[in-house]
């Protein structure tokens, strides 16, 4: 077995310079990780080695610096390959994020769906795991259907038999719900799909960063996610597709890099993974992605994923002490995210008064509106963690709240 | 009292509020003590959709002065509603118009105004100056 980097909280703050500033002259604690993470000076120094050293256009160019480019942006690719454990690299397809490739998928892949078809989605989907659906379904005259959940978050896996048939396409299901923190059983839900005949597409925005990920032992056939969201830059994110499937979805948009030949008459399409970004791609966010990916690599997985459990399962207990409080998702299988209420008090306001004290946390409906239904609330107030988190962030955090709860009650 | 008078009074009232939690204190408390509008009155022409909270607002005109009834879900938008309302209550459409909120940045609250915010508040000063506007062309 390789070595791997102690996991130390205390080590690894040291690489986030981010972390190490006040906000309203308090230090900040930073619990939005489930928006986006913070980034390890690792990735800022690539990049800015980028674009002061190998900035150059990709792919084509015969110039020095652009074989430097292109190496590094494939090298890249390669390293985010071998930490999903694809078949090959020509799997791994650059994307905006886990949103731009749900559109991808929902465009091009949703261009072999006939009339009659089924898109099954589940209760718990953030809206960019709705919405494109929603769209290929109305293009198409497909219809969408849901899978609902119970009162502690958790899929109604016993009634999948009436939401799943041979008329399902697509199953696309969130490995880790944004809002509740449930880890759903995705090795099950993708058999299911597979048993009808459907290909399984895992929203993996929320657990690229928090579990270890092996495509193949999934067996997905399409696993979504950021860059931002895994210690990586914004404006980059990867669709990984089985290459079957890959092959024989057309392209999603044209332009240069995904051609092989244009005519006036007709053009022909660039290999895989080329054939999926067209246009000059987020060189950098490629580039400082892997290194991210690096950078996460270099833990035991399971350190990450105990801390982080640690600390759901800590701030979930602090939080129960409070009179009135409402947790939403009660799973025993969560991790990552505390999402809760307070009887009588709007998130709006218990954020507002957070955020006075230094800590971030994120409040409203965390683009989650049919879930917000299901419970019947406005919004919640969410705490999403991360590797560099602390128990004494939270136990801050708490005694942030037991002011601001007598604030405004 | 004119619009300008009524924001340096606020000014004023907040400079004695010298750490967050005095001002937020006192922010809560002029939301509480705002009286809360009719259920009827919460209609959805009155809504105005913010991100996170919800602002109703309503409007009369009476000798050419006009009344503002505004509420919210969340009791710091409410405070802050009950301060433009404080400003903007009894004043002429013409004067509304050619104001300037100024008070909101100068109390240290520009974050609340701010577009990211999406408490309905930006939009909330902007429906005043609609109201202000509909009301002065009838005039």
């Amino acid at each position: 077995m390789e070595n791997k980097r102690r996991f130390s909280v205390r080590e690894i703050r040291e690489d986030f310079p981010s972390l190490r500033q006040l906000v309203y002259g308090k230090n900040l604690v930073y619990f939005d990780n489930g928006a986006t993470s913070q980034k390890p000076q690792s990735v800022l120094d690539s990049i800015n080695k980028f674009y002061s050293k190998d900035n150059a256009n990709i792919h084509r160019g015969v110039h020095h610096l652009s074989q430097k480019a292109t190496n590094e942006f494939e090298e890249s690719r390669k390293t985010i390959a071998r930490f999903l454990n694809a078949s090959t690299h020509e799997e791994i397809i650059f994307t905006k994020g886990t949103t731009d490739g749900i559109n991808l998928i929902a465009f091009s892949f949703g261009e072999l769906l006939k009339e009659g078809d089924e898109v099954l989605i589940t209760a718990m989907e953030h809206h960019s795991n709705i919405v494109p659906w929603q769209m290929l379904c109305e293009r198409k005259k497909c219809s969408l259907k849901v899978l609902p959940i119970n009162e502690n978050g958790e899929l109604l896996l016993e009634e999948i038999d009436q939401y799943i048939s041979e008329k399902t396409k697509i199953f696309a299901f969130t490995h880790i719900s944004n809002t509740l923190g449930t880890v759903n059983p995705i090795k099950e839900l993708v058999q299911k799909a597979h048993q009808f005949g459907a290909v399984a597409v895992v929203d993996g925005a929320q657990s690229i960063q928090h579990k270890p990920i092996d495509v193949q032992d999934l067996n997905c056939d399409f696993y979504l996610f950021s860059g931002h969201k895994v210690y990586g830059p914004t404006g980059i994110g990867v669709l990984y597709g089985k290459e079957k499937w890959l092959e024989k979805m057309p392209p999603y948009q044209g332009g240069g890099d995904m051609i092989k030949k244009v005519t006036f008459q007709k053009t022909t399409y660039n290999e895989l993974p080329f054939k999926f970004e067209a246009g000059t791609p987020h060189i950098a966010g490629g580039i400082c992605l892997g290194k991210a990916i690096e950078y996460l690599s270099q833990f035991n997985f399971h350190d990450i994923e105990k801390h982080e459990t640690m600390l759901t399962d800590y701030a979930q207990d602090l939080l129960y002490t409070f009179e009135d409080i409402v947790i939403y998702g009660e799973s025993k299988h969560k991790t990552g995210v505390v999402s809760f209420n307070i009887e009588g008090i709007h998130p709006f306001d218990l954020g507002t008064l957070l955020d006075k004290q230094g800590i971030a946390v994120r409040t409203g409906h965390h683009c989650t509106q049919p879930l917000m239904d299901f419970y019947k609330i406005p919004g919640t107030v969410r705490c999403s963690f991360a590797l560099y988190n602390t128990k004494e962030e939270i136990d801050f955090f708490i005694s942030a709240m037991d002011k601001s709860i007598r604030m405004l009650k | 009292m004119s619009i300008e008078e009524k924001q340096k009074q606020i000014i004023e009232d907040f400079e004695l509020l010298d750490d967050w939690e005095l001002k937020y204190e006192h922010i809560i408390e002029l939301g509480k003590s705002l009286p809360q509008i009719e259920d009827k009155k919460k209609t959805e022409s009155n809504l105005i959709e913010g991100c996170q909270s919800k602002v109703w607002l309503d409007s009369v005109l009476k000798e050419n002065k006009l009344y503002f009834f505004a509420d919210s879900d969340a009791i710091i938008t409410k405070g802050i509603i009950a301060l433009l309302i404080d400003v903007f209550n009894g004043q002429s459409p013409e004067d509304i118009l050619n104001s300037e909120v100024y008070f909101i940045n100068q109390i240290g609250l520009q974050e609340h105004l701010s577009p990211t915010r999406a408490n309905g508040l930006l939009s909330m000063v902007k429906k005043i100056k609609m109201e202000a506007i509909k009301n002065a062309t009838v005039n």
